[in-house]
């Protein structure tokens, strides 16, 4: 296997047919074998961690709700078209939608990668592996594919590239995705029913649907009904799917958002593994409580008096949590300051949600949000350990003046 | 006695091979060598020509910016060779070795009864002082200053380091002699830091004229620099300086004896080894005196010698020589063969400090690690992750970016007076992104030094 590489090494090397392909045989290359580069400089053995298999950890933490998410695809399909069919079928369909998703963001993105890669000359990197996966998990399963593309470009080209690729980029790219869907073609990703003239939540044609399938989302629900009726919360309450429905994941939404146990589980695996940072997963709970709790008590109408539980469970509130406030380079990167930007995250979700109609979910553009503040709230925490070295420095020069 | 200060944040790496506590005088070796290489910043500039005959404590070469800093011979021999690598640098002065040494007499004296400037001339004559480096900088001390303390380890915690307390042994009263010059040399205090548990000799723990700390923790507790961050902080503008414990014997020796006599106890080990255990070797010693016949052959695995620890060691040639500040020798195999699926597949090989193999449910578990990268270099990507094996108060992550984009005053803020490439050895094991992080300290040392010459 090794030796076929090595023949055909030296068409993509300098002075061969396809010298400008070297990155991309490199990239394959490096997949299919750590290489034999042994160290020259500095620490003579080194960790066998590498950035693959950290990326290649969270796309097992994501394997779960990926799995449920395509099941949950056919089963609300099959609700809304009134239909019984067994639990195969509704997999089955699920994975002919979400499938093309997957590979339609892989391919967009890794090809922007390698070009990229190409023309600055380095190494592909790994962060994609992952971003690529996000992607099709965040959006609803009805967005056409070309869309799709089209974020994943631009996700990457203007949320990463331009800021000097993997590591250096201020946003997290697959929420960049997202929102660019959201502010370009909001009618396919808010509301009831797409342009298509299809749910936008739910893969079903909304004129064939049985009645009693809204096909909204719970958050929509809430916030639609307490802006507009006079509805007290329980009659919200009741028009919602019930809490435990909402924890197991079987309610409309995006494909990998709505199963919360999944997510945990997922959770656990990047806590267990050491690859997601606990420190924020638990702090976005925290704000999240905190906000949802002042809210009960000044509830000034139904939203606001909704149990704080059910901002856990709906929406993407878990999965912003689990997987996109945790990706390492846009969220803050001292101990301290990852505690103030995930508090900071629940707080200006439930904020968004509750207090703003106009956008139903608050995850995303608090997440987004805060990516912006890190960078800040670093700055502090940085400052303040200098200011503990000026401190000490001026305590010796007054005890020897 | 202080209270013990416990080290929470680093890591032991569980390596293969450790030495059986056995002392054994090794042969002499055909030829020595001083690498000038071993002493950061140095334009070696020869005194000795090719063929002249040397006695142990001959001159060899100066430093040309620091001229009263002579390195001399550790051997008596012929000074056969330079070595020269690129653009001609000086990496090896070769002596062929008589087979007994003669010593140059610098006579016996009486610390107490000497001045601080009447030490510091013999110590720079006989070429000892060299065995005096400082902070910042981690060079060597410069001989016009008076350090605010002077600090040694008496243990280590790098992966397989030599039991301080086996190598001291027999050496006690030579020990403290090193110790009473050296406290005539600061204003201040030594700091002797010693393990709050396994130091055992009473060379250490009984020590006079110092000031003892004890330290217990995984590495880097042993490590120098850590101990001065916990016992009296760098500040900008101090200067300490620091020394091994053989050197301070060795110092011991020259007012004793009169001699430069610069015979150590070494290590020999690492999985690669068959009978890992200790010598009795001069300075500058060829390994290969040590490790022939000594090391494993197997099949399609070149070993790795290394003189030092695998984390901070030099990567020398199988008849390559000791280093000047090392007592050690390690063998690893090279990781030079290709891995399918390499990242994937969990070997058990594999040690990792993440709980994505299987390492870290074997505590018990030695490994055999090889010198596989593992990856390409990457930019930062994985954070929190450098903290867990840093036990200071600076941010290794943010300091080594200020380094990367050469910004002087950040680097300043951010207590670069206060590390040393070495400190920085277990954040560069465990950075998934593989980035050459005791390269870049001692670029940004080297810049930082420039900015105020």
């Amino acid at each position: 296997m090794h030796n076929l590489l090595d023949k055909v090494r030296p068409h993509f090397e300098k002075g061969g047919r396809f010298p400008k392909m070297y990155r991309t045989f490199e990239a394959f290359e490096t997949f299919l074998f750590v290489k034999g580069d042994v160290t020259t400089r500095g620490s003579h053995i080194r960790d066998a961690m590498d950035m693959k298999r950290t990326m290649f950890h969270v796309i097992i933490a994501l394997t779960p709700v990926l799995l449920f998410g395509m099941w949950n695809v056919g089963l609300q399909h099959y609700r809304a078209m009134g239909e019984e069919v067994a639990f195969i079928d509704q997999f089955l369909f699920g994975l002919i939608r979400v499938l093309p998703l997957v590979v339609v963001s892989y391919a967009s993105g890794l090809i922007v990668e390698f070009i990229f890669a190409t023309i600055r000359d380095h190494e592909v990197n790994e962060g994609f592996l992952v971003s690529g996966m996000l992607i099709p998990l965040i959006i609803p399963v009805t967005t056409p594919l070309w869309m799709v593309a089209v974020a994943t470009v631009f996700a990457v080209i203007i949320g990463k590239e331009v800021f000097g690729g993997t590591g250096m980029n201020i946003l997290n790219p697959a929420l960049l995705a997202r929102s660019f869907l959201f502010f370009a073609y909001p009618a396919y990703l808010s509301g009831e029913e797409n342009p298509a003239g299809n749910f936008v939540w739910t893969q079903a044609p909304a004129d064939q649907a049985v009645d009693a399938f809204s096909g909204a989302t719970p958050l929509a629900v809430a916030a639609t009904e307490s802006t507009i009726g006079e509805a007290s919360v329980s009659q919200i309450m009741e028009s919602m799917p019930s809490a435990l429905e909402m924890f197991l994941g079987t309610i409309p939404g995006s494909v990998g958002e709505t199963s919360t146990l999944l997510i945990l589980l997922g959770g656990l695996i990047l806590v267990a593994t050491g690859v997601g940072s606990v420190r924020i997963m638990l702090s976005v709970v925290a704000g999240g409580l905190f906000m949802g709790l002042l809210f009960n008590l000044f509830a000034v109408n139904a939203f606001m008096e909704l149990p704080v539980y059910y901002h856990l469970i709906m929406g993407g509130f878990a999965f912003g949590t689990v997987y996109m406030a945790t990706d390492p380079v846009s969220a803050s990167q001292t101990g301290s300051g990852k505690y103030i930007y995930g508090f900071l995250i629940g707080v200006v979700t439930l904020l968004i949600r509750v207090v703003n109609p106009a956008y139903p979910e608050g995850m995303m553009l608090a997440i987004l949000f805060m990516n912006v503040f890190a960078p800040l709230i670093d700055h502090y925490v940085v400052e303040a350990n200098i200011k503990r070295r000026m401190k000490r420095l001026q305590a010796v020069g007054e005890k020897s003046a | 006695m202080s209270e013990i200060i416990h080290i929470k944040r680093g890591l032991d790496i569980p390596l293969r091979g450790d030495a059986d506590k056995i002392l054994q005088t090794q042969p002499r070796s055909a030829n020595y060598a001083i690498r000038p290489t071993d002493f950061h910043g140095l334009f070696p500039k020869m005194l000795v020509d090719e063929g002249d005959k040397v006695k142990a404590g001959t001159p060899l070469f100066f430093d040309k910016n620091n001229e009263e800093v002579v390195f001399t011979s550790p051997v008596s021999g012929t000074y056969k060779e330079l070595i020269r690598g690129a653009k001609r640098r000086i990496l090896e002065v070769r002596i062929e070795a008589d087979p007994e040494d003669e010593y140059v007499n610098f006579g016996t004296a009486d610390p107490a009864a000497l001045s601080r400037d009447e030490i510091k001339e013999k110590l720079l004559k006989s070429g000892l002082w060299p065995a005096i480096r400082q902070r910042p900088y981690s060079v060597i001390a410069s001989h016009h200053d008076t350090p605010r303390d002077i600090f040694i380890s008496a243990f280590k915690t790098t992966p397989l380091a030599p039991d301080m307390d086996f190598v001291v042994n027999g050496q006690e009263d030579t020990f403290q002699t090193g110790l009473n010059i050296l406290n005539k040399l600061t204003d201040g205090d030594v700091h002797l830091s010693v393990h709050g548990k396994n130091t055992m000799s009473k060379a250490f723990t009984e020590a006079k004229n110092v000031a003892l700390h004890r330290f217990t923790g995984p590495h880097p507790a042993g490590n120098v620099g850590t101990q001065i961050h916990h016992v009296k902080p760098i500040n900008k503008g101090d200067i300490v300086w620091y020394l091994n414990v053989q050197d301070v014997i060795i110092i011991g020796r020259l007012f004793e004896k009169g001699i430069y006599d610069a015979s150590k106890v070494i290590v020999l080990n690492g999985s690669e080894v068959i009978k890992p255990r200790y010598y009795r070797a001069i300075n500058g010693v060829n390994i290969s005196a040590l490790t022939d016949n000594n090391i494993r052959k197997e099949e399609g695995t070149t070993p790795r010698f290394i003189s030092g620890d695998v984390l901070s060691g030099e990567k020398v040639a199988p008849d390559g020589f000791l280093g000047f500040y090392d007592d050690q020798v390690t063998v690893i195999p090279e990781g030079d063969e290709p891995e399918l699926l390499g990242w994937l597949i969990p070997k058990l090989e594999k040690f990792s400090v993440s709980r994505t193999f299987f390492s870290f449910l074997m505590p018990w578990k030695k490994f055999r690690l090889n010198t596989n990268i593992r990856s390409g270099e990457r930019p930062f990507v994985v954070t929190g992750i450098y903290e867990k094996v840093f036990p200071m108060d600076i941010m290794p992550m943010q300091l080594i970016k200020s380094i990367m984009i050469n910004d002087i005053d950040m680097m300043e803020k951010l207590g670069i007076y206060e590390v040393a490439p070495e400190d920085f050895a277990l954040p560069e094991f465990v950075c998934p992104s593989k980035i050459e992080m005791q390269t870049i300290v001692r670029e940004g040392l080297d810049s930082i030094k420039k900015e105020f010459e």
